[in-house]
């Protein structure tokens, strides 16, 4: 019988990708014993063929600006054992939501671009969509949070 | 082929920075129509540091992208000097040139290895290669260059992503000699692999011509990512940092959330394979003495962006063995600032590219002006060319839909577009 692994999920909202890249670093140092040990399901930072869960953990990095991203992380959300929001703007909103504190001369200016790209009015963290099971704060995360937490759900999930 | 009607729609593309999309149409065998939709959604950066101090910017910037965070910091400290008249010491502009060397190594290495390699071995992804033999020690030693990059970011400036030791006028923290000795150890313990890798990219690459264009470079006699003069590599001429924008022309792309930038009406491209053309006879003079592919420069083949990018690994690895062996950092005076009333324009090259700011202060030294050119705006308009004139060539030999859309990803690759750094703001108008 094939060794079971934790099958993973990366995505990525609105954001600077700083915690894709810190992830990507990790590797760094992690990627033969995680080749052996996880399943990236998801990963477009690492792949084309990509397929939609289901997810023994979604790992979730940005903010959420538009109706689409609010759709998708209820998807995602449905096929996911677990969601972790990684970092500052998937736990705060900020500082991706930076516009919810522009004065209303400053929204005026940008109202026409909001409304001609569908962006929502407030930019939101995904607590405010979604049940969040873990969360990674930092802008970047913590690596060795993030290794932890890895370690945890390894054992939770009965992979090691 | 030869007639033949075509869509290509890639909804969201992979092995990039960040979110793009394209929608290409081919009807009667001729390509009729291409759009490259950037959608990452606009965090409005330009409008955000409005009001800030000259002091808290830097960091604020760094936030517009992660891979580019320390090519931010360092573009917009440069800017911010430079209005307020501030000269940096020799030993920061030493510190700064080693962070924008550990931010090339780091971030060529994850373009060229986790998003290139796998095309150039007809893989979908490295998790794809083999668990052993010559694929094995190939992604090994993949991860050991990365890593050695990561390692000379995060002991000098602090972290990778987001370092905190640069600002204004100022390092805030100097590398101890143990470590700079530690580095150097390690430096010099991948540059034969960062070699082989060149030669790998030499051999192995696609080759697309695209004559028709100019490269972009911000250039210097020493090939520092700090910049200098922007010089242009057809029209043969240099211009000065300040008033840049006078020669760059913006171009609306309605259905994407960047802005596309033309070089006095010619598109142009900005980024390793433009400094290689520009500048490759200031290489480090160990990597020249080392390498031969040197000479393949200047090339219009798209795909030598990365050639050049493995090349730039070897230069940076070597500049910072010398910077590092010839110094001794002490912790320095902090230098007295005082805000005026000012305007500054800060040019570097970022790892994808020429990166300019220009901002205006008030007499208090917060931000009252910013304008951010990107690399990968700059790059857009030719890009898409790129891809129409690509498409259209490969029709002519008979290649089938499936085998183009393939190349169509690895020709956008070979951009090495940053999707992050290209929707930071908003163009609006400031009083």
């Amino acid at each position: 019988m094939p060794k079971k692994k934790l099958v993973i999920g990366w995505f990525t909202f609105t954001c600077s990708e700083d915690n894709t890249i810190l992830f990507v670093e990790l590797l760094n140092q992690h990627y033969f014993e995680w080749k052996e040990l996880i399943e990236f399901r998801h990963c477009k930072i690492l792949k084309s063929q990509n397929e939609m869960g289901p997810f023994d953990v979604a790992f979730v990095e940005g903010a959420i600006s538009t109706k689409r991203e609010e759709e998708n992380l209820l998807k995602l959300r449905k096929i996911s054992k677990k969601l972790v929001a990684v970092g500052a703007c998937a736990c705060t909103g900020m500082p991706a939501g930076q516009r919810n504190s522009f004065s209303p001369e400053m929204l005026e200016k940008i109202k026409p671009f909001l409304a001609a790209h569908q962006l929502r009015d407030k930019i939101v963290p995904l607590r405010s969509v979604v049940k969040v099971d873990d969360s990674l704060p930092g802008c970047p995360m913590v690596p060795n949070q993030f290794l932890g937490l890895i370690d945890r759900y390894m054992s939770e999930f009965g992979v090691k | 082929m030869h007639a033949e009607d075509f869509d290509i729609n890639i909804d969201s593309m992979s092995k990039i920075e960040g979110h793009a999309a394209l929608d290409l149409k081919v009807r009667k065998g001729e390509v009729i129509d291409v759009k490259l939709r950037i959608f990452e959604n606009r965090r409005f950066f330009e409008m955000g540091i409005r009001g800030k101090s000259y002091a808290a910017v830097p960091q604020i910037v760094s936030r517009i992208c992660g891979t580019c965070s320390a090519a931010h910091l360092m573009g917009s400290i440069k800017c911010i000097e430079n209005a307020l008249g501030i000269q940096p010491t020799d030993q920061t502009t030493v510190l700064r040139d080693l962070t924008l060397n550990g931010v090339n190594i780091r971030d060529h290495a994850m373009h060229l290895f986790l998003f290139v390699l796998p095309d150039l071995f007809g893989k979908d992804s490295i998790l794809q290669f083999a668990d052993s033999g010559y694929e094995h020690d190939l992604i090994h030693k993949a991860l050991e260059i990365k890593q050695a990059g990561n390692l000379l970011s995060t002991e000098v400036a602090g972290r990778a992503v987001h370092p905190p030791f640069p600002a204004v006028g100022q390092f805030l923290h100097v590398p101890q000699k143990e470590k700079c000795e530690m580095l150097v150890k390690e430096l010099k313990a991948i540059r034969e692999s960062a070699i082989e890798f060149v030669h790998l990219f030499a051999e192995k690459d696609f080759v697309f011509e695209l004559p028709d264009i100019d490269f972009i470079a911000s250039v210097n006699d020493s090939y520092s990512y700090l910049g200098s003069g922007i010089c242009t590599h057809s029209k043969g001429f240099c211009i000065p940092e300040h008033g840049f924008e006078r020669f760059f022309k913006e171009t609306v792309v309605p259905y994407s959330q960047s802005t596309g930038f033309s070089f006095q009406g010619t598109p142009y491209m900005v980024g390793a394979l433009a400094r290689m053309n520009i500048n490759c006879t200031r290489l480090h003079r160990d990597t020249r003495k080392t390498l031969t592919e040197d000479n393949l420069f200047p090339s219009f083949n798209i795909y030598h962006n990365n050639l050049a990018q493995a090349i730039e690994i070897v230069h940076c690895i070597d500049s910072s063995i010398e910077l590092l062996e010839r110094s001794d950092f002490k912790q320095e005076p902090v230098q007295k600032i005082e805000p005026r009333e000012s305007e500054g324009v800060g040019v570097i090259e970022a790892p994808r590219g020429t990166l300019f700011y220009h901002a205006n202060l008030d007499k208090t030294g917060n931000l009252s002006y910013a304008n951010l050119v990107i690399p990968t705006a700059q790059n857009q308009v030719l890009m898409e060319k790129a891809i129409g004139s690509m498409v259209q060539k490969r029709i002519t030999e008979d290649k089938t839909k499936e085998q183009i859309q393939r190349e169509v990803e690895t020709l956008i690759r070979a951009f090495d577009p940053c999707m992050s750094c290209a929707t930071h703001f908003l163009k609006v108008k400031w009083k």
